[in-house]
């Protein structure tokens, strides 16, 4: 099987390939067209800033690439949040894979958002064998509202999309390669699709 | 609900664990891999490892316990001592760190908050205090404590999260080494201040410690030593009692 990472400039790239290993996989890193679309698996990391990222993912052309891509993808956290329709932050407009809107929690609660959250009304086969209200690792300021693409919902200030799904297409805002056993059951369960 | 974080630290010297630890079930007690393996499975909620060599070669044997650390654990670390550069914190992430702790540095430079926030993102970078009062004003100091600085606590504090510090460790020197506790009135004073989390640390010697910094001290997180090394807690045992005290914990 080929999995490959998105390289673009963006994410903490090391630890997704050491939970791929961990699962017993190979992942490369690539910013080819071609390689990626070749791919059985594409994972699409990503932390830091929105506008700044997206930026990177224009200059490489692989904004327009991404939303054709018809096998499994993943996106994890910022890469989730560019797959939607725009994010509040730096004013970004996303992929347009997931139609939402990604805003910003109040200053009513600590910003960022940082360490351990639960996920429930689990509904995608990502979650398969987990079952609500497992912890997942989440670092963000930044969230997709409760949607229609929704496949796990999470409650910090107010109940969120924390991962979305339409068609092959998957985004996680938690990081399932930081959240132990059960983070790696569901990547697990990703690179199975 | 998100919930409160228990951070053991692991003070390390070329590459090994100083400070004694009393595993009798480890086969290498200064091997800081796998005494990082064996937290991430009693529960710990992140690790941090704080680098205290001074010799030429730290840096590459910094980075490569940070690479065998980031292979084998699935939960997120911090790595702190001696980063000074935005060059220091790429090769740290780059090889699978999840944030770098900087103190000294950013008092001597606080631009490299900014630097590092810029092109990382906050949620990397957590700015470390050491205080302790002087007067009954509590004042930064480095070097371990020994040298005094112009800024106070709160002022400090207030300043990186400006720069963008996407988290705060405040030690506590009045504390550390005491278990008598951590500051509580200190750190619920900054949690009122600043909005990004702060982790607690120096006192820590019961799990009531914990309990109070959790309720009286609002921290987001609690960071303790030799407690967890010389297994006078368990981490298991920690976060039952906190849940049994109504604090939200990942059990």
């Amino acid at each position: 099987m080929k999995i490959v990472i998105i390289d673009y400039g963006a994410g903490n790239i090391q630890s997704i390939m050491f939970a791929i290993e961990r699962l017993g996989y190979k992942a490369v890193l690539s910013s080819n067209s071609e390689e990626i679309k070749a791919a059985d698996k594409v994972i699409f990391p990503g932390v830091g800033e929105a506008s700044s990222a997206m930026k990177m993912l224009v200059e490489s052309g692989l904004d327009t690439l991404i939303p054709t891509l018809k096998q499994p993808v993943l996106g994890i956290c910022l890469g989730m949040q560019l797959m939607c329709k725009s994010s509040e932050e730096g004013d970004t407009k996303g992929l347009g894979i997931f139609n939402v809107d990604v805003v910003k929690f109040s200053n009513k609660v600590k910003v960022p958002q940082m360490g351990w959250n639960q996920i429930y009304n689990l509904s995608s086969p990502l979650f398969s064998g987990i079952t609500d209200n497992e912890y997942m690792y989440l670092v963000h300021s930044f969230y997709a509202p409760l949607c229609n693409e929704a496949i796990a919902t999470t409650n910090y200030e107010v109940e969120y999309a924390s991962a979305l799904q339409k068609d092959n297409f998957y985004g996680t805002q938690f990081h399932p390669e930081k959240s132990g056993d059960v983070g790696e059951q569901i990547l697990s369960n990703f690179l199975k699709m | 609900m998100l919930t409160k974080r228990i951070i053991p630290c692991l003070d390390i010297k070329n590459g090994r664990t100083v400070k004694g630890v009393n595993f009798v079930d480890l086969r290498d007690a200064g091997d800081p891999v796998e005494l990082a393996k064996i937290y991430s499975d009693e529960g710990a909620d992140e690790l941090v490892f704080l680098d205290i060599s001074a010799t030429e070669e730290r840096r590459k044997t910094l980075v490569d316990l940070v690479r065998k650390v980031a292979s084998t654990i699935n939960i997120p670390f911090t790595v702190g001592g001696g980063i000074s550069s935005v060059e220091d914190v790429e090769v740290l992430l780059q090889n699978g760190a999840d944030k770098v702790s900087i103190n000294s540095s950013a008092v001597k430079n606080p631009q490299l908050i900014n630097d590092l926030a810029q092109k990382f993102g906050s949620q990397c970078v957590v700015v470390a205090i050491d205080a302790k009062q002087i007067d009954g004003e509590w004042v930064v100091h480095l070097v371990g404590g020994k040298v005094p600085t112009e800024w106070s606590l709160f002022d400090w504090a207030k300043e990186v999260e400006q720069r963008g510090a996407g988290e705060i460790l405040f030690t506590s020197m009045d504390n550390d080494g005491t278990k008598n506790g951590f500051a509580n009135e200190a750190l619920a004073k900054l949690s009122e201040l600043v909005n990004i989390p702060i982790i607690a640390s120096g006192g820590a010697g019961t799990i009531q410690h914990f309990v109070d910094a959790f309720k009286d001290g609002k921290a987001d997180a609690a960071l303790a030593a030799s407690v967890f090394h010389f297994k006078e807690i368990e981490i298991k045992t920690l976060k039952n009692e906190l849940k049994n005290n109504n604090i939200e914990v990942r059990i």
